[in-house]
């Protein structure tokens, strides 16, 4: 069977990310055919395509544009371009290689909703993709495709802009970016209400990931039906899955959304590194529940990893050899969580210090067999009582890790060391010259 | 022009009004009345004219957006790639996250510390480098990653450590 590349197509093209090659490629066909659609038929549209939210949630995106009061203007557009989710390094590709096909996006959504203005929300270290994007809204803007008129030819003014972060993952979670958009420190904002109700300066915004805002033009351009036929049941598409880690061919894949999670990584990816025995894998970026190797052959649709016990959440699969500890895994995963809490909820601002601090002893083999059962119970703690959900994004590895490898834990506590050795990575041993190919683009 | 904060008190004049001309640029971005919201590029403007956010940068950076300097210090001391303490001239910051863990990151911040003659993250004597650990840079398929003065660099070994710190000037 034949793979439809809606995102990834153009992406080894020279010169992909300038306003000429779209267009040669017939970029900005799906605004035009809009302009002679209702805007509310584009809305239809999405609903019809089962587009879910590619930043991890897989909300129904469709269904969250029809939230927006309304009454109220004005309203906004932002695009959650903060990509920082270890293992999750998709959308960054979208913005370096094919700017104008989110720039698109964009100007559809905003077309269909009503909105005049819009930001990209992205990371800070991402300053090649800031610079891409700037470059490809200032063409777009000098050959009339955005400002006064669309295309100029229809009179609708939109504007958009890059506002760059500053280094802090709680800024993709939705209401810390609108925080950090206004100018503020990055704390989550109690929900409800949502943003589609009060979101930027107190005024109705809708938020989509980069991801899921590429995929509009080829939904306008193809029709929400044939979006839908590419996946499963409320679930449409393809996805840009990242894999990285312990394999072969380390990079992002544009694959249908119900993708098989063992082909992609043994197949796809190439397999395990250095022909070692695959361990474990995170399926959906860092906080998503972790899987043992006899759990893998699901599809990663994202109701079909709920179901296996995981979260298909932002596509970005990490992937552990036999050799991996995975006690020192968690124990980094766990720095990550406590260097980002905002620190505005207790549970979370204490819990995950406290958790790295205990496995960081674990690790060590300077702990005793109760630790790990306190480890646990401060997980438990800080899930669902926080304001935001990265105390339950911080909680999730710590509870699945011990779930399906209690055994290594309790080995640091009777060995007094790690039994992994003093690197613990295995693979390091390696000079990485020696195993890893060019970043792979799609297939 | 001085303000009652103080806004730019200390500060070298025909820097000041660079700042200002840059900040003009970036205030086209935001409503007219919305003008806080470009703080955090503000004080990005202000490490690179003066170095780091010192108090007198984020006065100068509320001033003149109509908030208050309490604000600028909210932000300035948030986010992890505003600097409120001088650092060296060339930022290393190498990504020993799950991913980069996985495939050397951690060797090649051993290999870092070792070469700049640091014990952990911090300045070197001669203020040259700053070095420090970074959280996921979102590299994780070109893996192990560092950013050096705010550019990507991407499947690293020692060698091309090498080669990319004997480049700076």
């Amino acid at each position: 069977m034949s793979e439809t590349l809606i995102l990834s197509a153009r992406w080894a093209k020279p010169g992909s990310a300038t306003l000429e090659s779209y267009r040669a490629d017939g970029g900005y066909a799906a605004l035009d055919k809009a302009l002679g659609m209702e805007p509310s038929a584009i809305v239809d549209e999405v609903k019809k395509s089962n587009l879910r939210g590619r930043g991890g949630a897989g909300f129904a995106t469709g269904l969250k544009w029809t939230f927006l009061p309304k009454d109220i203007r004005p309203r906004y557009l932002t695009v959650n371009a903060d990509e920082s989710e270890p293992g999750t390094f998709k959308d960054r590709y979208i913005m370096e290689l094919d700017p104008h096909m989110l720039l698109e996006g964009i100007a559809l959504t905003c077309y269909a909703l009503d909105i005049h203005l819009a930001y990209i929300y992205i990371r800070g270290e991402f300053a090649k993709q800031a610079r891409a994007l700037e470059t490809a809204i200032a063409e777009a803007r000098a050959a009339g495709v955005i400002g006064s008129k669309l295309l100029g030819k229809k009179d609708f003014p939109l504007e958009i802009h890059v506002h760059r972060g500053a280094g802090a993952y709680i800024c993709g979670e939705e209401s810390a970016l609108l925080e950090s958009l206004e100018g503020k420190k990055g704390y989550p904002r109690l929900k409800p209400p949502f943003p589609a109700i009060v979101g930027l300066w107190g005024k109705p915004t809708i938020i989509n990931n980069v991801e899921t805002i590429a995929n509009v033009p080829w939904i306008v351009q193809h029709g929400g039906e044939a979006f839908a036929a590419l996946g499963v049941g409320k679930s449409g598409g393809t996805r840009l899955f990242g894999v990285s880690g312990h394999v072969n061919r380390p990079g992002v894949y544009e694959k249908p959304v119900a993708y098989n999670l063992k082909q992609l990584i043994m197949e796809d990816a190439g397999g395990v590194l250095g022909g070692r025995a695959l361990k474990a894998v995170i399926p959906g970026g860092s906080s998503a529940p972790v899987l043992a190797a006899h759990e893998i052959d699901i599809s990663m649709e994202f109701d079909a990893v709920k179901a296996a016990g995981s979260m298909s959440g932002s596509g970005g699969v990490i992937v552990f050899d036999e050799s991996a500890c995975m006690v020192r895994a968690l124990a980094r995963l766990a720095k990550f969580y406590a260097e980002e809490s905002c620190g505005q909820c207790t549970p979370c601002r204490e819990g995950t210090n406290w958790m790295e601090g205990m496995l960081e002893r674990i690790e060590a083999g300077h702990a005793v067999a109760a630790d790990v059962a306190r480890l646990e119970q401060v997980a438990n703690s800080i899930a669902g009582n926080t304001i935001c959900a990265l105390g339950d994004a911080a909680a999730m590895p710590v509870q699945s890790f011990i779930k399906k490898f209690k055994p290594e834990f309790l080995a640091h506590v009777e060995l007094r060391r790690c039994p992994c050795g003093d690197d613990g990575w295995g693979l390091t041993q390696e000079p990485r010259d020696a195993v890893a190919g060019p970043m792979r683009y799609a297939r | 022009m001085t303000n009652q904060a103080g806004g730019v008190e200390g500060l070298p004049r025909e820097k000041v009004e660079q700042f200002d001309r840059e900040l003009a640029e970036i205030l086209k971005r935001y409503p007219p009345d919305r003008k806080a919201s470009a703080m955090i590029p503000a004080l990005r403007i202000g490490q690179t004219l003066f170095g780091y956010v010192s108090p007198a940068v984020q006065a100068l950076a509320a001033d003149r957006l109509g908030t208050s300097p309490s604000r600028a210090e909210e932000v300035a001391t948030f986010y992890v790639m505003l600097e409120t303490h001088p650092f060296g001239k060339h930022l290393v910051e190498v990504c020993t996250s799950v991913s980069c863990s996985l495939t050397g990151g951690d060797r090649l911040y051993a290999y870092l510390k070792q070469k700049l003659a640091l014990a952990g993250a911090g300045n070197t004597p001669d203020g040259r480098f700053t070095l420090r650990e970074a959280e996921c840079l979102g590299s994780c398929g070109t893996s192990p990653a560092m950013l050096v003065d705010e550019e990507m660099h991407e499947q690293l070994t020692p060698k091309k450590v090498d080669a990319i710190l004997g480049g700076l000037t």
